[in-house]
């Protein structure tokens, strides 16, 4: 009896002991754990000191009813190859390299450079922006997107169609996109107030590359933006545009323009989701309402005259996700010839420039985007900026974004 | 057009309050409301009904980052989307990265699924780990000692106070946590289905385990071929129920707890996704009497 009872007290210390030993390798695993895991989170990321890179391909499957070689939007230049329609056939678009970082406390910047189909290299932008300012300031200096209007400083890639509008290829050639200084302030409120200048090289339409000292171009915006409760957000603002070109080119019969351009902007977009969780459905509206004066001189061959115009255009666009990944969308745009006058030509002069005519174009897409870094998108349209003529489109684009997370401007 | 111009006038900052804080989540603004009571004036991005990956930088978010002397974000890139953009946007040197107005909780954190490789083959995968810490108590503990000591340095004048309302807020804290492991206990070992990868800190911090995602990969949406595999999954292994954050969408959740007949729990995942879930200590309470519900 006596030895059953020794025996199970030793057997029950030795197992006490025992389990004091595991209870103390726990103790030091876990202190090991705990050690490896501040290690771990002490660890920097392999590319910290790396700028972010992400690089877009694009391409493009169209076809239409008449050539995008002879595209011209009746009435209004520029005319060619930069507003012209997609290509026919099977192109590759714009393949878009983004290098984007903090340069110190005081800085950051990008660069965007795209390669485009035809082999060539082209910076769209190259700019430092200013980080440490304070009190709502920013300057930004470079090559950029300019602040103006809506749609302006979203790259392509982020359009909802794959063209521009009608405005902005009629007043903008695309977009305006210049060698220049921006100064933008925003206000301490509750509401969003920007404002903002830029003060340009003017290197492309509309102004013209004058090898000058001296500005261009100028732009003054401003910018207002809120909420609507939880679920809608808005932006509207009011831009414009001063140029001064000389001996711009029109792209029509080889006429060119020197005076003065004025352009003003209105724009207004409001997007909605229910709850403000645009996950499964959500609604985008947008549109641009363009007014264009120009006055001075224009000169063919050895001819002279007086040219002014007024110009107007604008465009109306919605873009509803009906469930996840698959949106819809549909475009309404249209320009007004208004008056133009051109002392000396006549419209046999100058078919292009003279014509008058007020094209429209209707637009609708649909697109499937399975994750935020694919899209796929149809999009038909019926165009007619050319005089007497309704051109069909039909095309197929895919946008693929590799790398680094975006991150889009609203 | 009157409260457009009084909005318009009005200047962020009310003058009783010494610090104007941004958040990005509601759970930051809660623990910030702890410790700054009202001597801070704090708003947040989002809310418990909006997808945190998913937001984007909108006029009123650039507004209100102008103005903020801190911004408390999750960082580990859950905001990788938009909040860049709100400070380069903001014109306001205190909230960039790198300043003591930017404060990320994922910092103070040990992050769990760290991935080894990332490849966005993966689906939305965060190189950093798992950024949704802050279901986990443990974790808020740790990001509140941090926030009141960032607090106390950008706001010397509070400090004395930020630092008392802080411990007050820890103790209560603990005392809370040790109620809720308790009363947790039976939900050791359940297994559940989840949406995303978001309830992964609570189920580690409770023992539970989960059985499958309704997403084929992390931040795609759920897909029938998908949903059908998972539900083959639960013949074999089955799960107590399904679970989801308040700002996931209902539809698969529902699809799949039909045909596997368990239940769907809606969780608020943060402060105000429930009714129920007011503060940081309602948020866990709640949560926990909806999983506990399984249990009966």
């Amino acid at each position: 009896m006596y030895r059953i009872l020794l025996c199970a007290m030793a057997l029950s210390m030795a197992s006490a002991a025992k389990a004091q030993d595991t209870r103390g390798e726990l103790e030091q695993l876990r202190q090991r754990v705990d050690e490896l895991e501040k290690r771990a989170a002490a660890k920097p990321a392999t590319n910290a000191f790396n700028p972010d890179i992400s690089l877009i391909l694009q391409g493009t499957a169209a076809r239409s009813s008449h050539n995008p070689d002879d595209y011209q939007i009746t009435g209004f230049a520029p005319a060619g190859a930069e507003i012209a329609p997609a290509r026919r056939g099977f192109s590759l678009g714009e393949s878009e390299l983004f290098v984007t970082s903090n340069i110190d406390p005081y800085f950051r910047g990008q660069l965007v450079a795209s390669f485009t189909p035809e082999d060539t290299l082209e910076v769209e932008e190259a700019f430092f922006q200013t980080l440490a300012l304070g009190r709502g300031f920013t300057v930004k200096g470079g090559r950029f997107l300019s602040s103006i209007g809506y749609q302006n400083q979203i790259h392509q890639h982020a359009w909802d169609f794959q063209d521009a509008p009608l405005a902005y290829k009629a007043f903008l050639g695309g977009r305006l996109d210049d060698d220049a200084v921006q100064a933008k302030w925003l206000a301490p409120t509750e509401l969003l107030l920007e404002l903002g200048a830029e003060v340009g090289r003017g290197r492309a339409f509309p102004a013209s590359d004058a090898n000058r000292n001296g500005a261009g171009l100028w732009t003054l915006f401003g910018h207002v933006g809120g909420d609507v409760r939880d679920s809608g957000a808005w932006r509207a603002g009011a831009s414009y545009v001063r140029a001064s070109p000389r001996e711009r080119g029109l792209g029509d019969v080889g006429e060119t323009f020197s005076g003065r351009s004025a352009l003003w902007i209105l724009d207004a977009v409001y997007k909605w989701a229910p709850a403000g969780n645009a996950s499964v459905t959500n609604l985008k509206l947008q549109a641009e309402y363009f007014r264009r004066t120009e006055s001075g001189e224009l000169a063919l061959d050895t001819r002279r005259g007086d040219y002014s115009s007024r110009q107007s255009g604008w465009y109306g666009q919605a873009v509803y996700q009906f469930m996840p990944a698959w949106r819809v969308g549909y475009r309404y745009d249209r320009l007004g010839y208004g008056t133009a006058s051109a002392a000396g030509f006549t419209q046999a002069d100058l078919p292009v420039l003279l014509g008058a005519h007020n094209p429209t174009r209707n637009t609708v897409m649909l697109d499937w985007s399975p994750t935020e870094f694919s899209r796929i998108r149809l999009q038909l349209a019926r165009d007619n900026s050319r005089a007497g003529v309704a051109d069909n489109q039909m095309l197929v684009q895919y946008i693929f974004s590799l790398g680094a997370h975006g991150a889009h401007t609203f | 057009m009157r409260t457009l111009l009084a909005s318009l006038c009005l200047v962020a900052l009310p003058a009783h309050a010494s610090l104007n804080v941004l958040t990005c989540e509601p759970e930051w603004e809660a623990l910030v409301k702890e410790i700054g009571g009202d001597k801070v004036r704090v708003t947040s991005a989002t809310t418990a009904l909006q997808d945190p990956h998913r937001i984007e930088a909108r006029p009123s978010l650039i507004a209100r980052a102008r103005s903020a002397d801190l911004m408390v974000c999750t960082g580990a890139q859950l905001e990788i989307g938009w909040a860049p953009l709100l400070q380069s946007q903001s014109g306001n040197a205190k909230i960039q990265p790198g300043q003591a107005g930017y404060f990320e909780a994922a910092s103070v954190v040990s992050l769990l699924e760290r991935p080894t490789s990332v490849d966005r083959a993966q689906g939305d995968v965060h190189p950093a780990g798992n950024p949704h810490l802050h279901l986990d108590p443990r974790n808020i503990e740790r990001v509140a000692a941090a926030l009141i000591e960032r607090m106390g340095s950008l706001d010397a004048r509070e400090r004395p106070n930020y630092e008392a309302r802080g411990k007050a807020f820890l103790g209560r804290w603990q005392e809370a946590r040790a109620r809720w492991e308790k009363a947790a206990a039976p939900l050791k070992g359940m297994g559940v289905v989840v949406y995303h990868k978001n309830l992964t800190y609570l189920f580690s911090w409770l023992g539970m385990r989960e059985v499958g995602t309704l997403e084929p990969k992390p931040g795609l949406p759920p897909s029938t071929a998908h949903l059908t595999g998972l539900l083959d999954q639960l013949k074999r292994e089955p799960a107590k129920a399904v679970v989801r954050a308040a700002y996931n969408e209902p539809r698969a959740a529902e699809w799949l707890a039909e045909r596997a007949q368990i239940p769907v729990v809606v969780l608020a995942f943060t402060v105000g996704g429930t009714d129920q879930a007011k503060d940081l200590f309602t948020l866990y309470d709640d949560s926990l009497a909806r999983l506990l519900a399984l249990t009966k």
